[in-house]
């Protein structure tokens, strides 16, 4: 399908002096237009480095395996010159602390209007204006004045709306936006999130969203993938993974989430172990060491992924279609 | 911001009046009276008494400094001992020579330093990067009178291609240039070196910040990342370097105006040491001074031009 996104047995590993870290391995999403897709999963699980290999960011000791398909072209076979012509263009990152994202020394409205260098039709002028237009459609009063503005000059909510503004400036057909809400205060996160509901109205794109906050997910999302370890253990529509979660990461992550409990607990529940080596990853399913369904296979075996109904996956021997 | 430039003027007065100070202790502590090392042993009494009455050198140490600050207000910094024109027009004739030297070579060291340490960065971990490193390290580590008096030999003696001492014919621009050529250089490549090197640290540490990486994610072209989100950061800290440094171009300018025999303060400074002319030394270390200070301040302000959020802390 045209404007569609597909990554494909997407391995991705960092070359380092103490040996490769398998930051992302055999991954498959896919993502249609007007979609939002929700990432998952806990710090260090791979979801960072997920949407940079979308993104066409890796730093230069990544290694990528596998394909990442966009408008029918392989992105992690494309040259550095030409992933660089789709970045700013054709996919956009919003990204994670809005109070680093922007250059210090720079105003607002210089920076907006750089990010816009793929638009050789537009002057200076038809670009300013469409930098006042989109601030003020995020929600910046004053957009004219905040123009002049440094980054130090606005508040961190500012500052975020600022950097969807600038992703949106770029109208992209691949919008990322990764852990957009995590830097905010839980009020400025409500009205974040709030904002992205409303663009997501008349933007026919893809969004993905990363996020440890199951709360922002299930707010913005249609599907999710829920990953642990560099690997995507279940995937889903939002209702199917918050409902009827099938892999015992997520059901054990889901009884983790202090917003779904009822009544006030005198210990939070945590998943007892840590995450497993990346340098070295288990041979079989690498949720066995921290599972409690555990069984005979789980140790040795990689799970496949299996298809439990319509676009509903997951990664486990326990689980049967 | 007012305000801030006021501390630092103020601030930069007081190095003034204690670098005089020491200066007057200095020629206080060395053995033997002014006027007798200037004259010589054979002198006659009369003769050293006069010349001790005029140099002031019968009045206690802190009044001859402040004689000194309080004719330096009226624009009278003293009198040659040995010619007896004014020390200001003697330093008004030979600034011009010195700042056009020292500005030249500054210009100089920028326009190569500053290209060089981003090449350095766009093309780290390259052999381009490795052959920068290297010779700017090697040229930081040659002084620069060693520079001026083998590039004498080669370009004046051996290959006859520019003038060996002086500053040019005045009013002839080619002439004076082709003089500029070899002491600018001589004094600059060391400084080449240096801003390479300042560029490229500050500059490695600033491609590694989040704003980098936005720049990065809208495609921005590389060179448009270094030379302007990111050499916007990294020059502040070469500005500092620079303007501190100029002390150092300065008295490099000594050495070079000695080498070359070219007119400018620094053959004024040392002529004047040798003949213990210390009106013209005491009158010449004040101005000089007065220009150092006068230009770390710039740098100051300079500095928080470019910076907004530097801008800011003064401004409260």
């Amino acid at each position: 399908m045209s404007g569609s996104l597909s990554a494909t047995g997407l391995s991705v590993r960092y070359e380092t002096p103490h040996g490769a870290v398998h930051a992302l391995r055999h991954v498959d999403i896919e993502a249609h237009p007007g979609e939002v897709i929700g990432i998952v999963g806990e710090s260090g699980c791979g979801k960072s480095t997920l949407v940079t290999a979308l993104a066409n960011l890796l730093p230069a000791n990544a290694r990528v395996e596998g394909s990442i398909r966009y408008k029918g072209v392989d992105l992690a076979k494309l040259d550095a010159h030409r992933q660089r012509l789709l970045r700013g263009d054709e996919i956009a990152l919003v990204s994670q602390d809005p109070m680093t994202a922007f250059n210090p020394v720079l105003t607002i409205g210089d920076q907006l209007l750089d990010f816009q260098h793929h638009r050789k039709d537009l002057g200076r002028g038809e670009k300013r204006a469409r930098i006042a237009a989109m601030l003020g459609r995020v929600g910046i009063a004053d957009a004219e004045r905040r123009m002049h503005s440094y980054p130090h000059e606005l508040s961190g909510g500012m500052r975020q709306r600022v950097a969807i503004a600038a992703a949106l400036l770029t109208d992209p057909g691949l919008l990322i936006a990764d852990e957009p809400t995590t830097a905010l205060d839980v009020t400025m996160e409500a009205q974040i999130i709030h904002l992205l509901r409303e663009l997501r109205r008349d933007y026919n794109g893809i969004i993905i969203v990363v996020s440890h906050h199951l709360g922002v997910i299930a707010e913005l999302c249609d599907r999710v993938y829920v990953m642990y370890a560099g690997e995507v253990v279940e995937g889903g529509e939002v209702d199917a993974i918050f409902h009827d979660a099938r892999h015992p990461y997520t059901q054990a992550l889901l009884a983790c989430d202090p917003a779904r409990f009822h009544e006030r607990l005198d210990r939070l529940p945590t998943i007892p172990g840590s995450l497993p080596s990346l340098t070295q990853p288990p041979l079989g399913c690498v949720y066995a060491p921290r599972c409690d369904r555990v069984f005979a296979p789980c140790a040795s075996i990689a799970p496949p992924l299996v298809n439990l109904a319509a676009a509903h996956v997951a990664r486990c021997h326990a689980v049967t279609p | 911001m007012l305000t801030y430039a006021v501390k630092r003027i103020g601030l930069g007065l007081l190095i003034l009046i204690l670098v005089m100070i020491a200066m007057y202790a200095a020629v206080f502590l060395v053995p033997g009276d002014p006027a007798t090392v200037a004259l010589g042993p054979r002198a006659t009494p009369e003769l050293k008494r006069l010349l001790i009455e005029r140099m002031g050198l019968d009045q206690p140490v802190w009044w001859q400094i402040i004689e000194f600050f309080r004719n330096a207000l009226t624009g009278n910094l003293g009198y040659d001992v040995w010619s007896n024109r004014p020390v200001s027009t003697l330093v008004l004739e030979a600034l011009p020579n010195t700042m056009v030297l020292g500005l030249t070579a500054l210009a100089i060291a920028l326009l190569i330093g500053v290209p060089l340490g981003c090449l350095s960065v766009m093309r780290r971990g390259t052999a381009a990067d490795a052959v920068i490193g290297v010779l700017s390290v090697g040229v930081i580590a040659v002084p620069s009178f060693v520079v001026a008096i083998y590039s004498l030999l080669v370009f004046a003696v051996t290959l006859r291609w520019l003038p060996a001492i002086g500053a040019g014919e005045a009013g002839d621009f080619a002439s004076q240039a082709k003089a500029l050529v070899m002491p600018a250089a001589a004094i600059a490549l060391g400084w080449i070196g240096y801003i390479a090197r300042m560029v490229r640290a500050s500059m490695m540490e600033v491609m590694g910040e989040p704003h980098i990486r936005t720049a990065r994610s809208f495609g921005l072209p590389e060179w448009k990342i270094v030379s302007k989100y990111a050499l916007r950061i990294a020059i502040i800290p070469t500005i500092s370097l620079v303007a501190v440094g100029l002390g150092s171009i300065l008295s490099s300018a000594v050495f070079v105006e000695a080498v070359f025999a070219r007119p400018g303060i620094g053959k004024l400074i040392t002529d004047a040491v040798n003949t213990r002319n210390y009106p013209v030394v005491m009158g010449t270390v004040l101005i000089m001074t007065a220009i150092y200070v006068s230009i770390t301040i710039a740098a100051d302000l300079l500095i928080a031009r470019l910076d907004p959020r530097v801008r800011d802390v003064f401004r409260g």
